[in-house]
């Protein structure tokens, strides 16, 4: 009967389209924003990575002691420490006076512990050079003076003064904040930044090889009193410290809530509406002997229908959107579970219109037919 | 003659908000396989209540209802349910087929209610539309059909799964003089068919020369029962 009733059906499919988007873009952002929340963990790798006893997620900022980093080594288990400074400095473009936050990442000048995994340009090697640094690709057109050319190889800008040198450049995640990350050297990068008593960010540490890693971390706990986490652990605590001080969990509960209601609203009511002026002919079907089950069957069937075509709608507007928007320009993540939820919540809405109108079909007299 | 509907000391009330109104008083009743029986009466007399309950779409207060053998008063809804699709076949006033459904899609839905195989449920309705003179439309949808031949869908509906007892609720009211007399016919023949009860309530005069047997009903009790031909034409004038 729905699908004859164009109206209703496009209606329908309209609306579960409509929630499906907002709720897998609302999903996909809270993803984006948690992924943001962890981006140094995606561009720095380690497969441990030790910290203050009081650090709960990689943004926070307390220093080590700079002996720390023999007292790490000296752990059996541990095959290499390297220390890392993960700060921030002001970094401007020399002949432009507007500055830019960056992150300035400074690596072990020997081992390169935690340098960028994928270069669009330039070696690692290339940071023993004098003032040089490796900039990510928001970076080359974030701090160029002229955005129809972005910095590229053998460009200088400047950081607390001094010149940086770009001798590659590197893909990475983006941060929350959307700034950019700047590599360099242990050295350089203290000084790059303002100064500290401390600046030993992190200690990243590789266990000896065919030494489980939790037992690595647990001796570092043990001979040290430092904190020593697995880089899941560590991007799996800054999650839930992200979710627990940060109002995204809110903010974009309120979109997905939005689009859940806004689903449900258009559903329930034109479900509803379409049962009422399908009475005569529900009637009539009752009369001449369908079971309630049947006609139940019959409603769940059509909302269901309904609910899976706008939910292909939707899923095929939103994946458009997504192929549409270059990568890491927006904090959209689609992971595997967003679309299974999305799905789960639409034939949610579909299951509560369709029970709105069966109640009415399950209570209608059949006698009804009869009269005028 | 055995009565194949026997309705005795029938009585039904509806209660709105504080007031009752009694709608069937004591009322007894009968039909005969192979007869049409009109059921006739003024407006809020009871006639619609009376059908309603011989055919189980609707429970009495009180009284017993044998029909076709079967004492709906003693039956619970899944066996009424069932009852009602096995044998008994509906034509309403305002023929209530399904809009989005076609011709022989509409027809074969009391087939598709008695869980038939779709292809022979399918080819059943084409050949019952094809009997009311609709064969060469039953792809078309009931929207583009006249009110007669609308009606017509509507007795080829009733009669697709050769039920035994036909309920005509003023099958003739939206007709005009012409297409009226050919649907009687059509339950007529159906009528002697099978030897079918055929029970029809109506207040069109018109068709009156087609009862077999009338009930006159008046403030919810049956009055005047003319129970043949010549009585009927007597009283009527036909």
């Amino acid at each position: 009967m729905l699908f004859g009733a164009k109206g209703k059906y496009l209606m329908l499919v309209s609306g579960i389209a409509f929630a499906t988007i907002l709720m897998i873009q609302g999903m996909a952002l809270f993803c984006g924003l948690l992924s943001f929340s962890y981006a140094t963990l995606d561009n720095i790798r380690s497969p441990i990575w030790v910290t203050d006893p009081i650090v709960a997620q990689v943004a926070d900022n307390q220093p080590l002691r700079d002996t720390d980093i023999s007292r790490v080594r000296s752990v059996p288990g541990v095959a290499w420490a390297a220390p890392l400074f993960v700060g921030s400095a002001q970094a401007r473009v020399i002949e432009h006076s507007l500055a830019k936050q960056v992150s300035v990442v400074g690596l072990d000048a020997t081992t390169f512990m935690g340098a960028p995994t994928e270069l669009v340009a330039g070696r690692i090697e290339d940071l023993r050079a004098p003032d040089s640094v490796i900039l990510d690709e928001r970076g080359t057109t974030l701090l160029s003076s002229d955005h129809r050319r972005p910095l590229m190889v053998g460009d200088e800008f400047e950081m607390n003064d001094r010149t940086a040198r770009v001798v590659g450049i590197c893909k990475a995640t983006a941060a929350l904040g959307g700034g950019s990350y700047v590599f360099t050297t242990y050295d350089r990068a203290v000084q790059y930044s303002p100064g500290q008593r401390k600046m030993l960010s992190f200690i990243l540490v590789i266990p000896d090889r065919g030494t489980p890693v939790t037992s690595v971390t647990a001796a570092i706990e043990e001979a040290t009193g430092l904190r020593a986490r697995t880089e899941d652990q560590f991007r799996m605590s800054t999650v839930l410290w992200t979710l627990e001080n940060s109002p995204i969990p809110l903010v974009v509960g309120l979109i997905v809530g939005v689009g859940f209601l806004v689903g449900t609203v258009i559903s329930g009511q034109t479900f509803y509406t379409f049962v009422a002026e399908n009475t005569r002919y529900l009637g009539a079907l009752k009369a001449m002997g369908t079971e309630n089950q049947t006609l139940v069957r019959m409603i769940l069937a059509q909302a269901g229908s309904v609910g899976l075509v706008g939910y292909g709608v939707g899923i095929g507007v939103i994946s458009l959107v997504f192929f549409i928007i270059p990568p890491g320009r927006a904090p959209l993540l689609l992971l595997w579970p967003v679309p299974l939820v999305a799905l789960g919540a639409v034939l949610l809405i579909c299951l509560f219109s369709a029970m709105l109108a069966v109640r009415n079909v399950v209570r209608l007299e059949p006698a009804i037919v009869f009269r005028g | 003659m055995t009565a194949s509907v026997q309705l005795e000391q029938v009585e039904k009330s509806f209660v709105n908000g504080d007031t009752t109104t009694q709608v069937l008083k004591a009322v007894d009743f009968q039909a005969f396989a192979g007869q049409i029986l009109f059921l006739i009466g003024p407006s809020g007399c009871g006639k619609t209540t009376l059908l309603s309950i011989l055919c189980g779409t609707l429970s009495a207060d009180a009284g017993t209802i044998g029909v076709l053998g079967e004492r709906l008063d003693e039956l619970g809804e899944p066996h009424l349910t069932r009852f009602r699709a096995r044998r008994v076949g509906f034509i309403f006033q305002s023929f209530n087929l399904i809009p989005t459904l076609t011709l022989a899609q509409n027809v074969a839905v009391p087939l598709i209610i008695l869980r038939r195989p779709a292809r022979e449920a399918h080819d059943r309705a084409r050949e019952l539309l094809d009997k009311v003179g609709l064969g060469a439309k039953t792809a078309e949808y009931p929207s583009r059909l006249s009110g007669g031949q609308q009606q017509r869908v509507a007795i080829a509906r009733a009669l697709v799964h050769e039920p035994d007892l036909l309920i005509c609720d003023e099958p003739t009211s939206a007709l005009d003089s012409k297409t009226g007399h050919h649907v009687m016919e059509l339950l007529r023949d159906s009528a002697a068919d099978r030897s079918r009860t055929v029970i029809i309530v109506t207040h069109d005069h018109r068709i009156y020369g087609y009862a077999d047997r009338m009930a006159e009903m008046e403030d919810g009790r049956i009055g005047r029962v003319l129970a043949n031909r010549g009585e009927i034409a007597a009283a009527h004038n036909l």
